[in-house]
């Protein structure tokens, strides 16, 4: 009511006709608080208003050339990137404007020709949908981010992922797959794998840790979620946003990270156990809240208080010998029983059972299922691929060999025949060992009675179970490779239907079966480990 | 002024290059719409000449995940090399039809065998044989020791068995066989005596 009748006031004397100088000059001693009062609100408005700009958008692009980010501008309620930049990284390219028309050629191969404001392009000769209007903007060719999973393959002739809402974006088969597996120590340690070396930024936070990957092209394990139904670490959250990948790894303990293996192994574990580990350290410090990039020390932990990392696992460099003694285990990693791999992942799907089921889906469950039974026999158990990740055999072998457990299982699928097939290893011809170091190829030969006989315990117990079974040799990498007793088991559905692979009923009539049988001999393997 | 005789010889040049413009124009729309026939780009093996001889194939079956030996006649050439070449083409034959026990994919085929001595045979696979193959440990284990035992079996002196596809070294056939290594011919028999179908 007041600023109203101020108002009034106002428009009254001005409907009085005094001239606006004049009534400026005669309202200067009223006005000035009021000036004053109006450039300190912008000032503060201003400042509250950049200090909360979004941040500027990235996209992210991982190649095997290089791995950049690129700046990201906002057109017509969608995301865009300059062509020309986005493909200066990977090869040679040139661009020129003609008119209405912006032409692109690639590594002289690859020519592509756009048109302004259309939302067409030819490229090599093809239409492309471009799902936006091109536009041009000092000369800078400007796509739609949505239009490269489209558009790029035309150029670089390879394969191309998105992943829109955190703009990320692959070209190639370039992607970094971890996974996550939590001991059953108290207090327990999760191991992060990676398929490559890693160097994420680490934050700790009351009740979390978080690892942001912003350099390497991580990709998503099969869930997002990783739950270990454990009360001390009871999961850990996978996410994009803005070209970085960050893993969140839930505890309800002070945790840090330690890394090993050059960067491939992460392990989370408590503050107080890492200290203790690190057993030459007189001034071990709990993990500072905060950010700390990986400097290849445990993140809170000085220099001189490094656990061992000499673990010998170098996936991509298989040495042709392995030491015949025992390798230094690192100390952040426990000694497990059973060894269960989830066959393929990744890019290798395996066999297609059925039009929407691939192999590597079945065996990650079987796998899932195979530990849960195993360890409710007291068995301690590693799932070596408990996402969808790539592993090649050699990775597949040398975390086995390392982690020196009592029986490898590698775990298979199959629509072909009845039943389930046990197999051991066909070794390949030749391959001497030198004095204490093993032929890579023919590693398991020491081994191989004893695997004969797990494969025999669990033939046996599937046949008590009237299971159709039986027991053959393969050409099946990585059981040639393994040190330890190694089987492999090919699951395929007692009927002709495939689907029944994935019925929670039979996999666990499988996979009690085996774990049954590898309770029972227990101690036979436990006495070679 | 232009004698008429030249006018007369230049009109007619004129209208000769014409017509033979129009003609070849004509001739070049007509090869362009001929459709190219489609190739097959498998090598044309020779038509084999030798006696005919009694062999043991050694044929997967799919059905019961067996490997059964089968008897044959077939044309073998005399050279060692070629017959090995001949008694896989026969036992491919097989797999072909598409009433067979254990069907390989179309344009599967032997590019070639080398026995290096002492004792070491090369099949050579193409590619059209790995890309094709179904995936899985037992089927992929069928085709293996089917090869490797039919021709361990008919050619003395084999020790071990190198597959290569295309003539390269792959690491599995369709995702499970090892194609890394050199097949031990005596692991491979052992494996043959377990994949006899039950009595």
């Amino acid at each position: 009511m007041r600023w109203t009748k101020l108002s009034r006031s106002i428009g009254a004397s001005r409907s009085a006709g005094v001239p606006p100088a004049v009534q400026s000059a005669s309202r200067a001693p009223d006005i000035l608080p009021g000036g004053l009062f109006l450039i300190f609100t912008l000032t503060v408005m201003s400042a509250i208003l950049l200090s909360a700009a979004p941040p500027e958008k990235h996209l992210a692009v991982f190649s095997v050339a290089a791995n950049y980010s690129l700046p990201l501008v906002q057109r017509e309620g969608r995301a865009y990137v300059g062509l020309l930049e986005l493909l200066e990284p990977l090869g040679k390219v040139t661009a020129k404007s003609e008119g209405p028309r912006w032409r692109l050629r690639y590594n002289n191969n690859a020519e592509g020709v756009f048109q302004i404001g259309k939302t067409h392009a030819r490229v090599q000769g093809r239409d492309a949908d471009l799902s936006g209007r091109f536009l041009v903007e000092n000369n800078r060719g400007l796509v739609p981010v949505a239009s490269l999973p489209s558009l790029l393959p035309r150029f670089l002739g390879g394969p191309v992922t998105l992943h829109e809402a955190s703009a990320r974006l692959f070209i190639g088969s370039v992607g970094t797959h971890f996974t996550a597996a939590l001991s059953a120590e108290n207090p327990p340690r999760l191991v992060f794998h990676f398929t490559a070396p890693v160097n994420p930024s680490v934050a700790t936070e009351p009740g979390a840790l978080r690892m942001t990957f912003s350099r390497e092209p991580l990709v998503a394990p099969a869930s997002p979620t990783l739950t270990f139904g454990n009360r001390t670490i009871p999961s850990a959250i996978y996410s994009e946003s803005n070209g970085a990948a960050v893993v969140t790894v839930n505890a309800a303990i002070p945790v840090m990270a330690t890394f090993s293996s050059d960067g491939r192994t992460i392990t989370i574990s408590s503050t107080s156990t890492a200290a203790s580990a690190s057993s030459g350290s007189q001034n071990a410090n709990p993990p500072a809240s905060g950010t700390a990039p990986n400097t290849g020390v445990p993140n809170g932990v000085p220099n001189g208080s490094v656990p061992n990392s000499s673990a010998p696992t170098l996936p991509g460099q298989p040495a042709q010998a392995l030491p015949g003694t025992p390798p230094a285990t690192p100390a952040s990693t426990r000694r497990y029983f059973a060894v269960v791999d989830a066959s393929h992942g990744g890019d290798d799907h395996g066999e297609t059972l059925s039009a929407t089921l691939l192999e590597k889906d079945v065996t990650i469950a079987l796998a899932r299922s195979l530990r849960q039974e195993l360890e409710s026999r007291g068995i301690p158990t590693l799932v070596l691929r408990d996402s969808d990740a790539n592993l090649t055999l050699d990775q597949r072998a040398i975390f086995a060999n390392t982690d020196h457990a009592a029986i490898y299982i590698a775990v298979h699928a199959a629509s072909n025949g009845h039943g389930v097939r046990v197999y051991t290893a066909l070794l390949p011809f030749g391959g001497d060992d030198r004095g204490t170091f093993r032929n890579w190829s023919t590693a398991q030969h020491a081994s191989l009675s004893l695997s004969q006989s797990a494969a025999a315990a669990v033939a046996a117990e599937f046949q008590r179970r009237q299971i159709p079974v039986r027991t053959l040799t393969a050409p099946l990498r990585p059981l040639n490779n393994v040190l330890g007793p190694a089987i492999a088991v090919e699951v395929a559905p007692q009927g002709s239907d495939s689907s029944q692979l994935t019925a929670p009923d039979y996999q666990q009539l499988v996979t009690s079966a085996v774990a049954t049988a590898i309770a029972a001999t227990r101690d036979q393997l436990g006495a070679a480990q | 002024m232009i004698p008429r005789h030249l006018l007369i010889g230049m009109t007619v040049l004129l209208a000769a290059a014409l017509g033979l413009s129009l003609y070849a124009w004509h001739m070049r729309s007509t090869v362009a719409s001929v459709p190219i026939a489609s190739t097959d780009t498998r090598p044309l093996a020779p038509p084999v000449a030798g006696p005919t001889e009694r062999v043991t194939l050694y044929v997967a079956y799919d059905a019961d995940g067996s490997l059964r030996a089968q008897p044959a006649l077939i044309p073998l050439p005399s050279g060692r090399q070629q017959r090995a070449e001949e008694l896989l083409r026969a036992v491919l034959s097989i797999y072909l039809d598409k009433s067979s026990p254990h069907v390989l994919g179309s344009g599967a085929d032997v590019r070639t065998v080398f026995l290096v001595d002492p004792g070491v045979a090369v099949i050579d696979l193409n590619s059209a044989f790995a890309d094709t193959h179904r995936s899985g440990v037992l089927v992929e284990e069928l085709t293996v020791a089917s090869l490797i035992h039919t021709i361990s079996a008919n050619t003395p002196g084999i020790l071990k068995v190198k597959i290569l596809v295309d003539g390269k070294e792959r690491e599995t056939l369709a995702g499970h066989a090892d194609l890394s290594s050199f097949y031990d011919v005596t692991a491979v028999n052992q494996l043959a005596t377990q994949l006899q179908p039950a009595q």
